[in-house]
């Protein structure tokens, strides 16, 4: 059925539906990179002199790193001093104190993103880090969650007021020296979210950011910390879009995450970034890391993400599995349509004993994208009896696509077991025939098809978020096939 | 209800069908019979809309309408159904969700509002009971490590929910044991309505013990070489192909041995 492919492109055409600009003014530092630069960041921030020279210390050591090139994507070479590291709406006042100070445009801004800030239509059970470009607007349901004892707040007021907490863990699960992207992101973070669960609390929401980039030319560096002590349980949910440009944009965020004993951080993320157009123009470079430490024993971090925007991704959601007994789990769906690159994975480090992790990935390349899986799995020699199991199938669709898989196992430890089952199918035409025998679009059945093929990731996401996700997949397969 | 002028198809080029002539009234049942590489299931892929083949000639109308314009699903939609000899998995997709697509689709159609997933559901059980298929089924994804006789049950359910003006049936019979075919048989029968045909294909007689055809074609050769009653099929069990002039390589087979 050589026309189907044909037939489905034809079929489906809509465009990026967040690729609208929010005209705001805003205060916009001019492009380029140096120690005064981040002086000038830390000063508009009122942070203390601790705090600004944990940045210049990132910064030095970041000048003598290199680039990574060993993922398996090709851009050109970024110009770190053509990139501008701080734009933020301009306010009247200070800091806006209630919703009501908040820009109207902005509000407005994130109400046509389906994200409504004012509390009166608040997203049922929810509560919102709303974060511009390189600052947090406004959050949501501050107060119930104070009374629960939780924190949540942006971590520019959390350097502020909880100094403490932050000096303890602020780059200790992701140091500076990490790795390029990481060092870049702790000289010049600019806003990103913070959250503290205190010993024995279940978070009685469900926790979320949602960040935007709008200004052009800037990066958006977001930092991401969020400490879950002994016995307590976070859900935690993260989602993004940016405005349609030629130029590329560049985000490198770190994500930090830390479980006591028998604490249990779920973190998950439904990333659309602008993807660039079908020609390949423009869209982000996503370049994050992420990682969580189950210090503690019995604890777990499982992270579950849906990846459909961006030009290109290069992202590893990992566990230190440190503690007796801890779990890491990476549930992940990659989408890659038109010139979209993507190499992802996870990586589950094993130190303690008995440690277990599982790791499902779901890659699907469209049109004439790449996407990558590459994982590793490594045991120490401490980790007696610990065990990991790997599944990473890949569907293709369309001719024109690849799909990789990478995975490395490392084991000091004998008594490590190790599972890793790999698959790579297509959208068949014979699925699609009986598809549409049975009366169903063509752009129907690729996006069930599809979706089935995702669905043990999907059921790992909170329920709303599933729905979401599902959509989200309908419109990136969009245009996807020909 | 169906007619079929003078239909030639091939597939990469090559003609499988060399000029079919048939014609198919609302009520009826035709079995169309004939060796192995006669073009019997290159004629229901071809009526049902399989893009892998190429009408080069000839016509084929539905209520008079030109079925050969019309998309695979358009085809559904106007009530063709195909029960496929060898259906394909769907992993992850469940069996209700697929169903309830499809027949939403159709009611959609016919200007219908949809049907909501506890309704339904109500729905697809009782008819999932007329081929003894266990509702547990339902939630399973589409023929996923279903055996070979579940997955042609399941195909008769689906004609059994759609509800076609014309059901195809390529093969069904074939890897039934005795119990499932009765079964199946079951089905078709309850599928057989006056305003409803129904064109079974099928290389041997024993379904049609079960469900008793109107009309008998024997095809060979991409050409109907043979008309008859349901005696047709009879002779032809006895007989076998050879007594038509026809090669069929099962017969030569055996009579080589």
């Amino acid at each position: 059925m050589a026309t189907t492919d044909k037939e489905v492109n034809e079929l489906i055409k809509r465009e990026y539906e967040h690729g609208f600009v929010t005209d705001i003014e805003a205060d916009t530092f001019e492009p380029g990179l140096n120690e005064d630069v981040i002086a000038r960041l830390s000063g508009i921030k009122k942070e203390p002199e601790w705090m600004l020279e944990w940045r210049l210390k990132a910064y030095r050591r970041w000048l003598e790193m290199d680039e990574p090139d060993w993922a398996h994507v090709g851009y050109p070479k970024i110009d770190y001093n053509s990139i501008s590291y701080y734009s933020a709406p301009k306010r009247k006042e200070d800091m806006p104190q209630s919703l009501d100070e908040v820009d109207p445009e902005l509000l407005k801004t994130y109400e046509k993103l389906g994200i409504p800030l004012h509390e009166r239509e608040k997203l049922a059970g929810v509560a919102v880090d709303a974060v511009f470009d390189s600052v947090s607007v406004a959050t949501t349901f501050k107060e119930p969650l104070a009374k629960a004892g939780v924190i949540f707040c942006s971590i520019s007021e959390a350097i502020q007021d909880y100094p403490e907490l932050v000096k303890k863990y602020l780059g200790s699960v992701v140091p500076a020296g990490d790795n390029f992207f990481a060092g870049l992101n702790s000289a010049v973070f600019s806003d990103g979210t913070f959250v503290y669960v205190p010993k024995g609390v279940r978070c009685p929401m469900e926790l979320s950011t949602y960040f935007r980039i709008n200004a052009a030319n800037t990066g958006q560096f977001e930092r991401t910390l969020i400490i879950a002590e002994d016995s307590s349980y976070v859900s935690y949910l993260e989602g993004c879009t940016a405005p349609m440009r030629d130029e590329n944009q560049l985000h490198a965020a770190v994500v930090e995450l830390v479980a006591l004993d028998d604490a249990q951080i779920k973190y998950s993320t439904v990333q659309n970034w602008y993807p660039g157009d079908e020609e390949g123009k423009g869209g982000i470079f996503n370049f994050v890391t992420k990682r969580g430490a189950c210090i503690g024993k019995n604890s777990k971090i499982s992270w579950t993400q849906v990846e459909t925007g961006s030009a290109v991704t290069w992202k590893y959601p990992s566990c230190i599995l440190r503690g007796e007994n801890s779990v890491g789990e990476f549930y992940s769906v990659a989408l890659t349509n038109n010139y979209q690159q993507a190499d992802t994975g996870t990586k589950m480090i094993h130190l303690g004993k008995n440690t277990s992790s599982t790791i499902i990935s779901k890659g699907i390349s469209a049109g004439k994208s790449s996407n990558a899986y590459r994982g590793l799995v490594k045991f120490g020699p401490g980790a007696e009896g610990a065990r990991n199991f790997t599944q990473c199938d890949s569907l293709l669709i369309g001719d024109r696509c690849g799909a990789h898989t990478f995975p490395y196992i490392e084991s000091k430890n004998k008594s490590a077991i190790v599972e890793h089952e790999a698959t790579t199918s297509k959208v068949s035409d014979e699925q699609m025939f009986l598809c549409r025998q049975r009366g169903i679009e063509p752009e129907q059945a690729v996006s069930m098809i599809v979706n089935g093929f995702c669905k043990e990731v999907f059921k790992e996401l909170p329920m709303e978020f599933a729905v979401e996700a599902g959509k989200l997949l309908e419109v990136s397969l969009e245009g996807s096939v020909g | 209800m169906l007619s079929i002028k003078n239909l030639h198809a091939s597939v990469e080029g090559k003609e499988i069908l060399k000029g079919i002539n048939l014609e198919i009234k609302a009520g009826e049942v035709h079995a169309i019979m004939g060796p192995n590489g006669s073009g019997k299931s290159t004629l229901s892929q071809v009526l049902a809309g399989n893009e892998a083949f190429e009408v080069t000639s000839g016509e084929v109308t539905l209520n008079g309408e030109n079925l050969l314009d019309l998309e695979t699903e358009e085809r559904a939609r106007e009530g063709i159904f195909l029960a496929f000899q060898y259906p394909v998995e769907i992993p992850g997709v469940s069996n209700l969700q697929f169903l309830r697509t499809a027949v939403n689709a159709m009611r959609a159609h016919k200007g219908e509002p949809e049907m909501n997933a506890a309704e339904f559901m109500k729905l697809a059980k009782e008819v999932s009971k007329q081929v003894d298929l266990d509702p547990a089924f339902l939630k399973r994804g589409v023929n996923e490590g279903f055996s070979g006789g579940e997955k042609k049950r399941n195909e008769i359910m689906q004609a059994l929910l759609l509800q076609p003006k014309l059901a195809i049936l390529d093969e069904t019979d074939s890897g039934l044991d005795i119990d499932a075919l009765q079964v199946v048989s079951k089905g078709v029968n309850a599928l057989r309505a006056e305003d409803r045909a129904i064109l079974m294909v099928t290389h041997y007689q024993r379904l049609l013990n079960h469900i008793v055809p109107d009309h008998v074609h024997v095809l060979a050769g991409g050409k109907i070489v043979k008309s008859g009653g349901r005696e047709l099929a009879l002779e032809l069990e006895e007989r076998g192909y050879g007594w038509l002039g026809i090669k069929d390589e099962e017969t030569a087979d055996s009579s080589a041995n």
